[in-house]
């Protein structure tokens, strides 16, 4: 734990020699914040849940970057055309057994553990970006009506209550549905796209139907995933603007995007920073049963989802390795992120963060 | 358009006329302030005086045109002379005229010093972004060292450090002096201070009063002291606005608000301030209480409350009468009077 506590610490001091560089006297003017920053990383180190949670997010991090450069066997060749045995082939343990994958094999005779290492580039990207774009979509909407009230804020509500009357996995099936064919028309023509998307993914160019089966995903998700965020932030907007600062930047001239932006955005993003890093393991899960369902990439795609959803044909005589070994993956990326936004919500909330500091402080004097 | 705005005499900064406010609740329609008339001298300090929910406040905020939903200004006039000589109505401007005055040439220092500042931002910054909303070419360096100054000048000590405090790593006292500054930071030709001392205790009360004063002397600023503890009024104040549910009562120079009170309603508020060199039984107080504002009472809004009800007083609503010069009171008796003579 001191080990995390000194690294996270290093960094910090490392950003902030560079603004220090950048622009002088930017140590001493910003010193509460990085003394507030050090406190954080203090706490957080504090809290094993977090740490773990932080280090399986690491990990994961480092394999979807690393992974598709790394995986030894590629995806697109199909094994069991050599070696009829390998189809579904058991994990193969040293002493009793030699010459084929450790962890076994999927329906192709691929090494499942290549293959997930594709996967989880794939399934980083989907969360990831599904988060990022459906998120600020909902803060900003939820911001708008909240602080614009009246005519604005029931129209946007209205629209976000017709997004959320529906259940978002039938709504995401709709949508996942119907683009595929379009995004595939223009992959087809836009190379640039093309080379793009196939290299954020890890997947070869041929692939494009794929890709755009990957995408299509990738934007039923992001329209379904903003009005929990424009609830959440407009919930907190209508109290926050209530504040008599709010009503002080008004008198003293503020623009509207000023106020809005400076004001009161940062006083409602914790919450929705929580939520976020809780959203990327719900994301990740989506988007593997969309693609359990059929919805997302076909052969030879490893997509987590769909790989399981094959074996699961085979279930349990003669997958149970591929439905195991990807279910855990699967399950430990979703408790990565979940563990990781427990701590954040506990060290970003000011007062559990005192507290936690409290507690130690009297801790140590024990 | 804006030819048609009558010109104010010289030293006249503010004026406001028949200023009408009301609120739209699902309850009915609150007379919140009803045909309130006043005005500021250049270098002057105005008091509002009035019970709480008399409308003090909202007067205020109607001035800059700060009125949300569901209330709205009905009518009236709100005459401002600009840095620049002009005179505008601020109900009028367009609202991008009126956020460049909002905080530059018109401030607000408020009552809870503690909500009034963002958590998250240094009372630097706080000062930087008023400057900054009004002035677009002016470097970061250059306005923390003007919030340096201010701060100096509101009387924070080792203003250097305070500059890059939170609000939360200041004391009460320390935050209302920074909220004074935030005021101060574009050298307002109008300050409106509301209730900037009711959360203080006594000592740091006078300190803060003191500090308006000689800033507001040092700057030459109007000043509107909105307050209900009498004991600031007389310490400060030049002229006495006596509001009563919306309406104002009473009017004129601080020694004959006080020598001379004309209005029942003065009278009565006077009588309520207790003398600390007499041993008193009881506490005066106003027998009955503030009418509601959404159903106000026919004639003088007083009349339920007032000791010299007569018949005419449920009926009309009085005329302000001058009694004095500068000095006009609101009330039945003093229209008879003036009859008489």
């Amino acid at each position: 734990m001191e080990f995390v506590y000194k690294t996270l610490k290093s960094i910090i001091w490392a950003y902030a020699k560079l603004r220090e560089k950048l622009s002088p006297g930017w140590i001493l003017k910003n010193s509460s914040r990085i003394r507030e920053w050090e406190l954080m990383v203090y706490a957080y180190s504090k809290s094993p849940i977090g740490v773990i949670g932080g280090l399986i997010v690491l990990i994961v991090f480092i394999l979807a970057v690393i992974g598709p450069l790394i995986a030894w066997e590629p995806y697109w060749e199909y094994k069991i055309l050599y070696d009829e045995n390998l189809r579904y082939h058991p994990p193969c343990l040293p002493p009793s057994c030699s010459g084929y994958p450790l962890f076994g094999t999927d329906e192709w005779g691929r090494d499942i553990v290549a293959m997930s290492l594709y996967g989880f580039r794939i399934s980083f990207v989907i969360s990831i970006v599904v988060v990022f774009l459906g998120a600020p979509l909902g803060i900003i909407l939820g911001l708008i009506s909240g602080y614009k009230g009246g005519v604005v804020d029931e129209i946007i509500m209205r629209v976000t209550d017709i997004f959320l009357a529906f259940p978002g996995l039938v709504l995401a099936i709709a949508f996942a549905s119907v683009l595929p064919q379009r995004i595939r028309g223009v992959l087809e023509t836009n190379s640039a796209l093309r080379a793009f998307f196939s290299g954020l993914f890890g997947l070869r160019q041929e692939e494009y139907g794929q890709l755009a089966a990957l995408l299509s995903i990738w934007f039923a998700m992001v329209i379904v995933w903003w009005p929990g965020y424009a609830r959440i932030v407009r919930g907190s907007v209508l109290s926050v603007r209530e504040m008599p600062f709010i009503e002080a930047a008004k008198l003293s001239g503020l623009s509207t995007w000023s106020i809005l932006f400076k004001h009161i955005l940062p006083n409602v993003l914790s919450p929705v920073l929580v939520m976020m890093t809780f959203d990327i393991a719900t994301a990740t899960l989506f988007a593997a049963s969309l693609s359990f369902l059929g919805l997302g990439p076909q052969e030879p795609v490893p997509e987590l989802g769909f790989v399981i959803s094959k074996a699961g044909g085979y279930f349990p005589e003669r997958s149970t390795h591929v439905v195991l070994y990807l279910g855990i993956i699967l399950l430990i990326i979703a408790l990565g992120w979940n563990l990781l936004g427990d701590a954040l919500r506990d060290i970003l909330d000011p007062k559990t963060r005192r507290a936690i500091e409290y507690r130690l402080e009297k801790e140590k004097k024990k | 358009m804006m030819n048609e705005i009558t010109h104010l005499p010289e030293d006249i900064i503010l004026k406001v006329e028949d200023l009408d406010v009301r609120f739209y609740t699902y309850a009915g329609v609150v007379h919140a302030v009803s045909n309130v008339s006043f005005y500021v001298r250049e270098g002057e300090t105005i008091a509002l005086v009035g019970e709480t929910g008399c409308g003090k406040s909202v007067t205020t905020r109607a001035i800059t045109k700060l009125i949300e939903s569901p209330g709205r200004i009905e009518g009236g006039k709100v005459l401002f002379r600009r840095r620049n000589g002009k005179i505008v109505d601020l109900l009028k401007i367009s609202d991008e005229e009126l956020r460049e005055i909002r905080g530059n040439e018109i401030a607000y220092v408020f009552q809870d010093p503690t909500s009034a500042l963002d958590p998250l931002y240094t009372i630097g910054y706080h000062i930087h972004e008023t400057i900054i909303a009004h002035k677009s070419k002016i470097s970061k360096k250059e306005t923390f060292k003007q919030a340096v100054n201010l701060l100096k000048h509101v009387l924070i000590p080792s203003p250097e450090v305070r500059v890059k405090n939170y609000p939360h790593e200041m004391s009460g006292g320390m935050r209302q002096r920074s909220v004074i500054a935030i005021g101060l930071s574009n050298m307002p030709r109008l300050l409106i201070a509301d209730e900037p001392t009711t959360n203080l205790d006594v000592t740091v009360q006078a300190q803060i009063l003191d500090l308006l004063k000689k800033i507001q002397e040092e700057y030459k600023m109007g000043l509107i002291l909105i307050t209900h503890n009498l004991g600031i009024v007389a310490e400060v104040a030049d002229r006495v606005y006596v509001m009563y549910a919306g309406k104002m009562v009473e009017e004129g120079p601080l020694e004959q608000i006080f020598y001379n009170p004309q209005h029942p309603y003065t009278k009565l508020l006077l009588r309520a301030v207790p003398d600390p060199t007499k041993k008193i039984e009881k506490l005066e107080s106003i027998p009955g209480v503030v009418p509601s504002l959404i159903s106000p009472p026919a004639g003088c809004r007083f009349q339920p409350r007032c000791l010299y009800a007569m018949d005419i007083c449920g009926r009309q609503e009085p005329p302000l009468v001058e009694v004095e010069s500068e000095h006009r009171a609101a009330c039945w008796l003093l229209e008879k009077r003036g009859g008489s003579k």
